[in-house]
């Protein structure tokens, strides 16, 4: 047990020392920082379109002289296109429409503009709609009833559970950015430190360090320390990220302030923990065991990939899953181990995903991790002492169930 | 949650700042007093350290009976038997390939028997006896990236050292074999020899009562081997038990007092070293001289070397009574030895006699 705190002292001290290891631990802080120091100034780099204040306009039916004061622009009646047009030119006014005899019948409009656009300013469109609207619908009704006409839709949506009771649904930021980010900094944290955890071993065996190894602890002592050691390390770079999202995004907000809302509920940070430590668990438990089994650090890593692969779906099919948060690609995901972390995170910000589930693939992971670790402990100690060739599947299997 | 986070992040800093207060303050401490550290102790630099093996001499330091091993369907270690007695060293010889690496690892319960029984140091082999025990595997290597100081004081930290004892250790044996200055060096800027040095070090680092070096002369220039053969004499002037595994069969005529010879996995020799060159000897006499030496009673024939010329007996007649016949002579006697054969020889012998 001692020997077993021994090495993971000395592992988790070797991590913290890597460069690797602390410039993956800062990248976040700092890509963080540089985003909430340089968003003025990338905004500044596109600066709003500048909304007309002056529209002029040339009505030939006779029916829009009032509303002409919007707030923020007004509309400057002209009797001929061609005074409008003078004035454009002379820069009175910012742009001018017509509206033709026949407006009642097509709704048509045409408009002049100096500026070059792919398409009218939804904001310009909306404005002259509305002065348009409301000169159509003048003393026809009730002002309040002309109001409501304007925004017919004011949309309120409340998610209720199979009881009837309304559950509260995250910012729609957190729906989108939330499961991204986690997902990804997940994939990163799990994949970064499980294979250091293979780096280590393969160096070990490939320096010759093990058999002096063993005869100092047991190989279960080694693995496990190996293993809590690297994962320390990799649970202390998860927890300054997510200190640091944190407190940036406090800071953040009044700057942007959508981040404001971006509150990350205490129930996900529990679940994003337990998931972390399972996910990183299980793919360090495989990757020792590969490690112990390749001849090389890069025969390992091949290996490895194996393992790597499916953990990657769940961010391919992140737009299903986001979409879908409860369907049957969503809760399969949940169920498979290697899939589980990255997916679980990406479906909380969108659903509440049923607690049978979460337990159901909790219990999954225990015990793929217990699995685990029962034939990696078998083969570790036979492997790491072949040297020079690689076994083939059928031994591993024998192995495994002579050791 | 934010509360949590920040007291996880303050003890992390606080830890790592008081190791790192620790280490400066020790780094001081050593550099405020050269006296200690730059002294070369002339004799023995651990012996302040060594204490005397807890075993009795002539006691049994290790028993092995009747071991198998088999990989693969191939018989590799085939019924081996034998004791290794406490304060001596014994050798452990045989081709590459006999066995004997297999055999140390079962020692060393880094692998299992198929069949028969191990004892070390009096009981079977558990963890906390691997304290006791130091090993020099002959695939050995080193932590690259490490400094030497990091590697050796981690490896005495898992044979249960404390810190300051793992530090201390650490220090004498670099002042002993004269890499001190090395000592926060990595390996990698080390040459292939100082590496070996060190990796002996790493053996004997915690003071254990049985050493178990697998040819621990492979790859060493002439000046390291002497100091190593030296190193493993002063191990055994202390009364630590040393298991020598080579070969290399002159390094064990030099080193041992009895020796296990091996080959194909079965046991050939067993026994005092002594004894077994008595068993093997060819009844036979190296004379070098100046005149005749034709007629003399009890040779039955003789070989020209060159140099000298080696006369066998007949059995009946000792030497003595041969070397009293030449001085009966007038001749000038240069060289007269009873011819021993070297373990090579007789493991020649051996193998040959073989079915």
């Amino acid at each position: 047990m001692n020997k077993m705190l021994t090495i993971l002292k000395h592992e988790f001290r070797q991590t913290i020392k890597r460069k690797s290891f602390l410039i993956m631990t800062a990248s976040v802080p700092l890509i963080a920082l540089i985003g909430m120091l340089g968003y003025p100034f990338i905004m500044g780099l596109f600066p709003e379109p500048e909304m007309p204040e002056k529209i002029g306009y040339a009505d030939n039916t006779g029916i829009f002289t009032g509303y002409t004061e919007q707030p923020g622009l007004t509309f400057v009646p002209y009797p001929t296109e061609a005074e409008a047009k003078n004035d454009l030119l002379a820069g009175e006014i910012d742009e001018f429409f017509i509206i033709p005899q026949d407006y009642r019948a097509t709704g048509q409009v045409i408009r002049f503009t100096m500026e070059g656009e792919l398409a009218p300013p939804p904001g310009l469109t909306k404005q002259i709609s509305d002065f348009l609207l409301s000169n159509l619908l003048a003393g026809e009704v009730t002002e309040e009833l002309r109001r409501r006409v304007k925004e017919p839709l004011m949309l309120v949506s409340l998610q209720l559970d199979e009881t009837g009771k309304i559950i509260e649904v995250p910012h729609p930021l957190i729906a989108i950015f939330v499961p991204y980010i986690f997902g990804f900094l997940f994939m990163i944290s799990i994949f970064s430190n499980s294979g250091r955890l293979l780096q280590s071993v393969s160096e070990e065996k490939e320096n010759r360090m093990i058999e002096v190894l063993l005869s100092s602890v047991s190989a279960r002592q080694l693995f496990l320390g190996k293993i809590l050691g690297l994962g320390s390390a990799g649970l202390l770079q998860m927890v300054v990220w997510l200190v640091s999202i944190r407190i940036f995004a406090h800071v953040g907000a009044m700057n942007i302030p959508a981040l404001g809302d971006l509150v990350i509920p205490t129930s996900m940070l529990v679940l994003g923990l337990l998931y972390f430590i399972g996910g990183y668990l299980l793919f360090a438990v495989l990757y020792a065991g590969v490690g112990s089994i390749g001849s090389t650090e890069k025969d390992s890593q091949q290996w490895a990939s194996v393992f790597t692969l499916p953990a990657v779906v769940p961010i391919m099919l992140l737009s299903v899953i986001a979409q879908h948060p409860d369907g049957l690609v969503a809760r399969i995901l949940t169920f498979i181990p290697f899939t589980a972390p990255i997916t679980v995170m990406m479906r909380l910000p969108n659903t509440t995903i049923p607690l049978w589930e979460l337990a159901l693939s909790l219990t999954i992971m225990v015990g793929s991790i217990a699995v685990g670790i029962w034939v990696v402990a078998r083969v570790f100690r036979v492997f790491l002492l072949m040297y020079g060739k690689r076994p083939a599947l059928r031994e591993i299997v024998r192995y495994a169930r002579e050791a | 949650m934010d509360t949590i986070i920040i007291a996880v992040v303050a003890i992390g800093v606080t830890v790592s700042l008081r190791s790192y207060l620790q280490r400066r303050r020790r780094d001081r401490a050593e550099r405020s007093s050269p006296g200690s550290s730059e002294e070369v102790t002339t004799t023995l630099g651990w012996d302040s350290r060594l204490s005397p093996t807890k075993m009795l001499p002539g006691e049994k330091t290790i028993e092995v009976c009747r071991v198998h091993k088999s990989f693969g369907g191939k018989e590799v270690v085939d019924d081996i038997s034998f004791e290794v007695r406490s304060g001596e060293i014994f050798g452990m010889v045989g081709p590459n390939g006999a066995g004997k690496t297999t055999t140390i690892r079962m020692l060393m319960d880094i692998i299992k028997p198929d069949s028969g029984g191990v004892k070390i140091l009096g009981e079977s082999l558990r963890e906390s006896t691997k304290d006791r025990i130091g090993y020099l595997p002959e695939e050995r290597g080193l932590y690259r990236r490490i400094t030497v100081a990091e590697s050796l004081e981690y490896l005495a930290r898992l044979k249960s050292l404390t810190p300051g004892a793992a530090k201390s250790g650490t220090d004498n044996l670099l002042h002993r074999v004269g890499m001190f200055q090395n000592k926060d060096k990595k390996i990698e800027q080390l040459s292939r020899g100082m590496g070996q040095i060190i990796q002996f070090v790493t053996t004997i680092i915690h003071d254990p009562d049985l050493v178990i070096l697998d040819e621990p002369f492979a790859g060493l220039d002439p000046v390291n081997r002497e100091m190593l053969k030296e190193l493993i004499r002063e191990l055994r002037q202390h009364g630590k038990t040393i298991i020598l595994s080579t070969h290399q069969m002159n390094e064990v005529e030099e080193l041992c007092d009895r020796i296990l010879m091996i080959n194909k996995g079965k046991t050939v020799l067993y026994g005092e070293l002594s004894e077994i060159r008595s068993r093997f000897r060819n009844n036979s006499i190296f004379l070098e001289c100046e005149g005749s030496f034709d007629g003399l009673a009890g040779v039955t024939g003789e070989k020209n070397h060159g140099k000298f010329v080696e006369l066998f007996l007949d059995g009946k007649t000792s030497s003595r009574e041969v070397l009293a016949q030449l001085l009966a002579r007038d001749i000038t006697v240069d060289r007269f030895e009873v011819s021993t054969p070297s373990l090579n020889e007789i493991f020649i012998q051996v193998v040959k006699e073989e079915p």
